[in-house]
């Protein structure tokens, strides 16, 4: 118990420092926010009382204190851009994300995790060398770029697969969000049709970003896999005349599942870090495509508001790994 | 024995570098610098990666020599020519030589992988160090906000310091800096901890050396290797950050070649002239797979348990 408080005070005290960091981009860096919210041709009086507004009079530790309680309670301010409340913005594009990042883990895992064992059992083979070869190209390529391939193979070259956005052109207004993930709400409405478009859409993007997750995902599984086969005990259950299949998939497996669960919440991690550029290629209305647009418009707290919920959903994703781990881990304990 | 001592006699350089007792210590540095290099060499994709690397600084250095045409201007009676001929890859929407384009690409992206590291590993080493020498109070807070900046996925606050910061070569280096350092200063501070209670350290303050002396001359130098090899594996991951940051258009300004942006600029044609956008990226990606397959063979040498 005390350990579970002192894991919560760390998770306090690293958010308290994220915050801190936005705050400081949001102050002090060169772009103004007082001209960011009234304009470059704005009275003086006009910027004057927007510096009231904003509490800019305020001392900074004031300022911070302000800002600390607005975030804490979900106030992330107003888009520049049209106008509306950040946090409000955030809620509707985020679960776009979260399916694009769910399935491409999906993805990474059911290839990653046997590639990698795959790998580790035949060290020093081609397969070995093929699959790690496979996975550090995964390591290399600029995501962006490789959408953009896809994207010209199979939607223009090919037709096999439809082009960029959630749904073909004119359909997304057809579809009422109740969960906001686009294959679940075509479900719900029970149109058949459009669930297949919706997929279809969802194939590209999130193979891309599976394609990323399985090249740590492999990586690690070989490297976790290696450290277990070493192990006497695998040589014991070698002699014992244990199948080779169970030596791997139960033995040394069962070993390895704990510390797995952590690189595949990190590789979920790095997926919502991948997105950005994903959804800026493939018109993906999500927090990625959302923080990337408000770059252009120039709308810095809707840039600052994103960057915060995805560092907090990185905590978060750290903090249940970690828990995850103590409850399953006896050792840890 | 190991098969390299086998050969017959070797040449005098090698057994001056292979000597059992190294008489000095250049000697024993070289020593193992040279065995290093021939367990990396032998590895034939880690020599790939090299091969790459070596490419590159080629290209960049030799750029106006190497290039066939002016990168900046085109000739817009030569817009979105195809590959072949004497446009090796072809034109971009402006009449510009993209090969030639990609030749000087290549500097900028060495720049910004050279400034990155140049200023986030000593940020990184001065303040784990600190962590690590001082300890209390001022390692907690120095360490929470290590951490802090860990808690963002790289790219995503690299995107919000450039975003605030606005377009340009030095902005976008910086905004890579800040989000690269902290990995940097938990490796120097974990490095600390160890030298910190040794007896040359302690050999130090008994002869009066002051903290910041036996901060900068006999703890940092220790953390040196270990960081460079960090730097190292890193690179690969600022080429793609870097990249990343000019495809979004903020890197470097408009007329220079950086590849990212040229990616971007060539989204619009992409499906008449696919070969505006592609070969950039086919440089990206060249590039960030040799760094990669370095740190590849770095680690097998360095950690031979893992390979």
């Amino acid at each position: 118990m005390k350990s579970f408080l002192r894991l919560l005070a760390s998770v306090a005290t690293t958010l308290l420092g994220l915050l801190l960091v936005t705050f400081v981009i949001s102050r002090f860096l060169p772009a103004d926010p007082v001209l960011a919210v009234v304009g470059d041709h704005a009275s003086e009086s006009t910027i004057a009382a927007a510096r009231i507004r904003l509490g800019l009079d305020q001392p900074i530790i004031v300022q911070f204190w302000l800002y600390l309680k607005n975030v804490l309670q979900g106030d992330l301010g107003e888009s520049i851009r049209t106008g509306l409340p950040i946090s409000q913005e955030l809620m509707r594009v985020f679960p776009a994300t979260l399916e694009l990042a769910t399935v491409g883990t999906i993805i990474g895992v059911i290839l990653g995790i046997p590639l990698g064992v795959w790998a580790a059992v035949r060290k020093d083979t081609y397969i070995d060398h093929l699959v790690r070869f496979f996975g550090l190209i995964g390591y290399s390529v600029p995501i962006f770029w490789l959408g953009l391939m896809g994207l010209l193979v199979f939607y223009v070259k090919l037709d096999w697969l439809p082009g960029p956005g959630r749904l073909d052109f004119g359909y997304e207004e057809m579809v009422t969000p109740v969960t906001g993930l686009m294959t679940v709400d075509t479900l719900i409405a029970g149109d058949m049709d459009l669930f297949k478009n919706a997929l279809g859409h969802l194939i590209l993007p999130s193979s891309l970003l599976g394609y990323f997750s399985l090249a740590y995902i492999s990586r690690m599984t070989r490297s976790l896999m290696l450290g277990q086969l070493r192990q006497e005990y695998i040589l014991t259950a070698r002699v014992k005349g244990v199948p080779e299949r169970r030596v791997i998939w139960k033995h040394a497996m069962g070993n390895i599942l704990v510390p797995l669960l952590t690189v595949i919440a990190l590789s979920y991690g790095n997926l919502l870090e991948g997105s950005v550029l994903t959804e800026t290629v493939f018109a993906w209305r999500g927090l990625g495509l959302y923080i990337t647009d408000s770059i252009f418009g120039q709308d810095m707290p809707a840039v600052l508001g994103g960057t915060i919920v995805v560092g907090a959903i990185f905590i978060i994703i750290n903090l249940l790994t970690d828990v995850a781990y103590r409850v399953l881990d006896p050792r840890a304990r | 024995m190991t098969d390299w001592a086998i050969a017959a006699t070797p040449p005098r350089w090698r057994r001056w570098l292979l000597a059992e007792t190294p008489q000095s210590r250049l000697q024993a540095r070289l020593s193992r610098a040279y065995l290093s290099w021939v367990a990396f060499a032998r590895n034939p994709l880690g020599m790939l990666g090299l091969v790459i690397v070596t490419v590159l600084v080629f290209l960049a250095l030799f750029a106006p020599w190497v290039a066939p045409h002016n990168p900046l201007a085109g000739d817009l009676g030569y817009r979105l020519l195809p590959p072949g001929g004497e446009h090796w890859l072809g034109t971009d929407q402006q009449g510009r030589d993209i090969w030639s384009r990609i030749i000087y690409g290549s500097r900028t992206t060495l720049l910004i992988i050279f400034m990155v590291a140049i200023t986030a590993a000593p940020v990184g080493i001065i303040i784990g160090a600190s962590a690590g020498y001082v300890g209390g109070k001022t390692e907690a807070i120095l360490m929470r906000l290590t951490d802090a900046f860990l808690a963002f996925p790289k790219l995503v606050l690299a995107l919000a310091f450039a975003a605030a910061l606005g377009p340009g070569v030095e902005n976008a280096v910086l905004a890579i800096a800040l989000t690269s350092w902290p990995p940097y200063a938990r490796i120097a501070r974990a490095e600390t901890l160890m030298v910190r209670s040794t007896d040359y350290v302690a050999a130090a303050r008994l002869t009066g050396a002051s903290d910041l002396r036996i901060l900068f001359g006999h703890i940092m130098p220790m953390c040196m290797p270990s960081l460079i090899v960090r730097v190292s594996l890193d690179m690969a991951g600022i080429i793609l950050i870097a990249a990343g940051l000019g495809f979004l258009g903020l890197g470097v300004a408009p007329p220079q070649p950086e590849w990212g942006a040229m990616v971007s600029e060539g989204r619009q044609q992409i499906l008449e002239q696919w070969w505006v956008c592609t070969y950039p990226g086919v440089a990206i990606f060249i590039v960030s797979l040799g760094f990669n397959l370095i740190g590849d063979g770095l680690r097998d040498v360095l950690d031979p348990r893992e390979g």
